[in-house]
């Protein structure tokens, strides 16, 4: 357990009465695929909040790569290489395709106080965005208008702009969420590809996606991790068939 | 010029004040504060609930205060009495606010911000200029009612204008109205849901049209109640609401979108802090300063005081002091 | 408008007739520009020049504010003070005996572009009303401080007695030579704001315009962004007041008034917001406008503002949107 990519300690988050992250501490290794499942208000959005830097915990710390993150914002986290997708989607609309990925680019390249050259003539940028576009197939969408696109091709479009940032840990809230058994499975092959390269947190819905990629996961219920182990471990857990798996079957 | 000083006619501010700062020139500034601070919130009041309950940016507000004014004009010359010209005229001012409320402000909640100033500003321009047509160029004055002509000796030395103390009570006695509807009754309770929290409101079955019509002819009579009353003491002129509504914003931006409460503390902070500003600024920087040169920075220093507050406020408590939205 | 792009080639190139669809007003406008001292000696009418020069100087202002407002949806309701302060500048620094210009337009430019980075470093932290509210208070402080300016003419305002020169030249005296320098200005100004609005930080600005948490999420403050492009759009908005301080040979705090804020901001909604040159055509059509309807009425006012609510009401895209239906081009997105 040396050296974990992402340790959070006893983080505690609350609104109100109602303790949303209880004192959870969680260790995410290089280079697994980590999962975290839980029934619904388990708090899982709200602690990938709290490790994106959307939210502040009210206590505890999170280290990212051998550093305190705790108190930096969102933008500061994700140029130290934690590059998030949200559940529900977030890309700029009029931009086309291509250019979403292109604005993840250039930020990855430093600041961007540049004024003269043009943008779009910017082989550097463009290049890099359509390999991005192209490793989850959204390639020949380069030239539309994000906003245009369907809701599945939105979903690929948020992990090519995490992508593009090269992130040295992606956290995934519900890649799957809102898409069709097709598309489901055609982005489940593509994090399976990603899997070998990169570090991930995945919350998921979908139980088969969570067991054909997770190498952890780790079971949520009402803001505090009741087990962490490899699936078939969680798959027999009896603590964790009593809580989230008994509902569902 | 700066219609909305309520003090132009003040002895004590025309008068250059070169003499040591004096009890009564202070205890007399105090009140004329006072009282702007009133108007201030008379204002700010309707329009912090507007732009809190329906996310609405009314640069028209402070015209409503001009169409008061006006009214004051219209009927004391119709009716003769104060008091009979001042139910017509608020009912007037409401008629008025209503009429732009369904022809207009209606077709522009579901706009961006933009829209919305831009066809206020609109809306400015033409009452403005309508103004000009109807009653001329030239500042209008309303007599001071009978009953409430004269001074009172307050203390030694300090003799006060009887209307403009009415106008403090006045204005204190509305604020605790307001504050009591807005706490104590279901339509109040329904507002500061609102300002918190407009879509659960509409979640709750509550019809939301009629709550903004409610909300909004109230804000209406209140800057028309705020006019009627101060065009007495001031001079009545078509744009006399412009000065007025920035300073309104000031007021709101200090005290906080949507909360009746920070509307009132920060319309009296105002209130002094512009009208002792410019009172003794001048003075105080005679001490460290030639009086010449003094008299060429004190002013300027004075105009922007409010300006200054309200950046110091809003750098270290970016949504005002008493903040009404949850963050 | 889904179009698809060859997948072998991902190129982001406009097609085309895009080019000619988005460059055919900007060129129109500048090459009527051009001509117009030409077409104002042929009419023999000497107004005309005169009133162009006058359209220019508020399109620059106009497209200043177009740089914000239209790629960065910041609403600035306080952008007449940096008009002022550009006026003012040239109006003080002449009063005290300086009328080079190789030294008033810069000290009037910086000066704005000071004001502008203390006033945008504390309105850029708030957001929708609140910057608007702020940015019309900061200016109404900057048009108070002018009438308490009592050495240079506070509320009655300040007499130029010479124009600004350049190296002892008095160019300026020339009303050909003032209406090419102004032409230059705008036509910098606008070839600047294009440049920028399609560079690396032009991107960041429109970006954030449609989502903030996308450019944190991928690593961007849009901060300080939002507060170079405000610093850069007050200090050309300043240049449009060096020359109106010129063209007027006086300035007042009137210039600073909240409603010529709000008449800016007229101008490039109704000429078509975030287009540029959409500015140049708002500033000039309304300036038409009131001119025509100054001729009808002295209260023009009285239609002019229902004329504004109902563009509001009914118009969308401005006149650039309407030229683009009209020559059979696509709407803009």
């Amino acid at each position: 357990m040396a050296d974990p990519i992402l340790r959070l300690e006893r983080l505690s988050k609350h609104f109100g009465a109602l303790r949303v992250t209880n004192e959870l501490s969680l260790d995410v290794e290089r280079g697994e695929v980590h999962a975290i499942i839980g029934p619904n208000g388990a708090g899982k959005t709200t602690l990938i909040s709290q490790i994106s830097g959307a939210l502040a915990p009210d206590h505890g710390s999170i280290v990212f790569d051998g550093r305190d993150v705790t108190g930096l914002s969102m933008a500061q986290r994700a140029r130290a290489g934690l590059a998030r997708s949200f559940q529900i989607t977030t890309i700029l609309p009029n931009f086309t395709v291509l250019d979403n990925v292109a604005l993840a680019v250039q930020a990855r390249q430093g600041h961007s106080f540049r004024f003269v050259r043009a943008v779009n003539r910017d082989r550097s940028l463009t290049d890099a965005a359509a390999a991005h576009l192209e490793t989850v197939g959204l390639l020949e969408r380069a030239g539309t208008r994000a906003g245009s696109l369907s809701h599945g091709e939105k979903r690929s479009l948020e992990l090519a702009i995490a992508l593009a940032t090269r992130p040295k840990l992606l956290l995934l809230d519900e890649p799957m969420a809102g898409t069709g058994r097709e598309e489901t499975e055609r982005l489940v092959a593509v994090l399976k590809r990603l899997a070998s390269d990169y570090t991930m947190i995945l919350v998921e819905h979908d139980m088969d996606a969570v067991f054909a990629l997770a190498d952890r996961i780790s079971v949520l219920v009402y803001g505090e991790v009741i087990a962490t182990g490899a699936p078939e471990a969680i798959r027999e857990n009896q603590k964790v068939r009593q809580a989230y798996l008994g509902e569902e079957a | 010029m700066r219609a909305a000083m309520p003090m132009v006619d003040d002895p004590h501010r025309t008068s250059e004040v070169r003499h040591p700062v004096s009890m009564t020139l202070f205890a007399v500034q105090l009140l004329n504060g006072l009282q702007l601070g009133v108007l201030l919130f008379l204002i700010a009041a309707g329009l912090t609930l507007v732009f809190g309950v329906m996310d609405f940016v009314n640069l028209a507000h402070g015209v409503q205060y001009m169409v008061g004014a006006y009214l004051a004009v219209v009927f004391t010359t119709l009716v003769g009495n104060f008091f009979m010209a001042l139910v017509l005229a608020m009912s007037a001012a409401l008629l008025i606010g209503l009429l732009l409320e369904v022809t207009i402000y209606r077709r522009l909640y579901d706009r961006d911000h933009l829209d919305q100033v831009l066809a206020t500003f609109g809306v400015i321009l033409f009452l403005n200029e309508l103004a000009r047509v109807l009653f001329g160029p030239s500042p209008l004055t309303v007599p001071v009612p009978e009953a409430l002509s004269g001074a009172v000796l307050l203390m030694n030395g300090l003799l006060y204008p009887v209307y403009r103390i009415a106008l403090i009570v006045a204005g204190l006695a509305v604020a605790v109205g307001l504050w009591l509807l807005v706490t104590q009754t279901r339509i109040g309770m329904l507002v500061r849901a609102g300002a918190t929290n407009a879509r659960m409101v509409s979640a709750l079955g509550v019809n939301i049209r009629q709550l903004f019509m409610i909300v909004f002819g109230f804000g209406v009579m209140l800057a028309g109640f705020a006019g009627f009353t101060a065009a007495p003491i001031l001079s009545v002129e078509p744009g006399m609401g412009d000065s007025l509504l920035i300073l309104a914003f000031v007021v709101i931006v200090i005290g906080g979108i949507g909360s009746i409460r920070g509307a009132f503390f920060a319309a009296l902070i105002v209130g002094l802090v512009d009208t002792l500003g410019r009172t003794f600024m001048t003075d105080i920087f005679k001490l460290f300063l030639s009086p010449s040169a003094a008299t060429d920075v004190g002013p300027a220093v004075a105009s922007m005081l409010i300006y200054i507050l309200m950046a110091a406020v809003l750098f270290f408590r970016p949504t005002g002091l008493f903040p009404a939205k949850g963050s | 408008m889904a179009k698809t792009a060859s997948p072998a080639t991902p190129s982001t190139a406009p097609r085309p007739s895009r080019i000619l669809e988005g460059t055919w007003i900007p060129l129109v406008v500048f090459a009527i520009l051009a001509v117009m001292p030409a077409v104002s000696v042929a009419l023999d009418d000497s107004f005309l020049t005169l009133f162009v020069i006058r359209v220019m100087i508020f399109a620059i202002a106009a497209v200043s504010l177009d740089l914000i407002l239209g790629y960065g949806a910041l609403i600035s309701f306080g952008h007449a003070a940096f008009l002022g302060i550009g006026a003012y500048g040239i109006g003080i620094l002449s009063a005290e005996g300086t009328d080079e210009g190789l030294i008033a337009v810069p000290v009037a430019l910086v000066a704005a572009g000071l004001f502008a980075l203390v006033t945008g470093a504390i309105s850029l932290k708030t957001r929708g009303v609140y910057f608007i509210m702020i940015t019309l208070a900061f200016a109404q402080m900057a048009y108070y401080t002018t009438t308490s300016l009592s050495a240079y003419g506070g509320d009655d305002g300040l007499t130029i007695w010479s124009r600004t020169e350049f190296l002892g030249h008095a160019i300026l005296d020339d009303r050909t030579t003032f209406y090419y320098v102004t032409f230059a200005c705008l036509l910098g100004a606008y070839l600047l704001c294009r440049m920028i609005v399609a560079s690396r930080f032009g991107r960041v600005l429109t970006g954030a315009k449609q989502s903030e948490v996308r450019l944190q999420a991928v690593g961007i403050d849009p901060y300080g962004y939002r507060l170079v492009a405000y610093v850069i759009s007050a200090m050309l908005c300043a240049l449009a007041g060096v020359l109106l301080a010129n063209q007027t040979e006086f300035v007042s705090p009137a210039y600073m008034g909240w409603h010529r804020s709000g008449d800016l901001i007229v101008m490039v909604v109704l000429g078509g917001m975030g287009t540029l040159h959409g500015a140049i055509i708002g500033a000039a059509a309304y300036l038409v406008l009131e001119e025509v309807l100054q001729d009808f009425t002295e209260h023009w006012r009285l239609i002019f503002g229902p004329i504004l609510v109902l563009v509001v009401l009914f118009g969308h895209g401005g006149i650039v949107r309407l030229l683009s239906i009209l020559s059979g081009g696509r709407n803009r997105g």
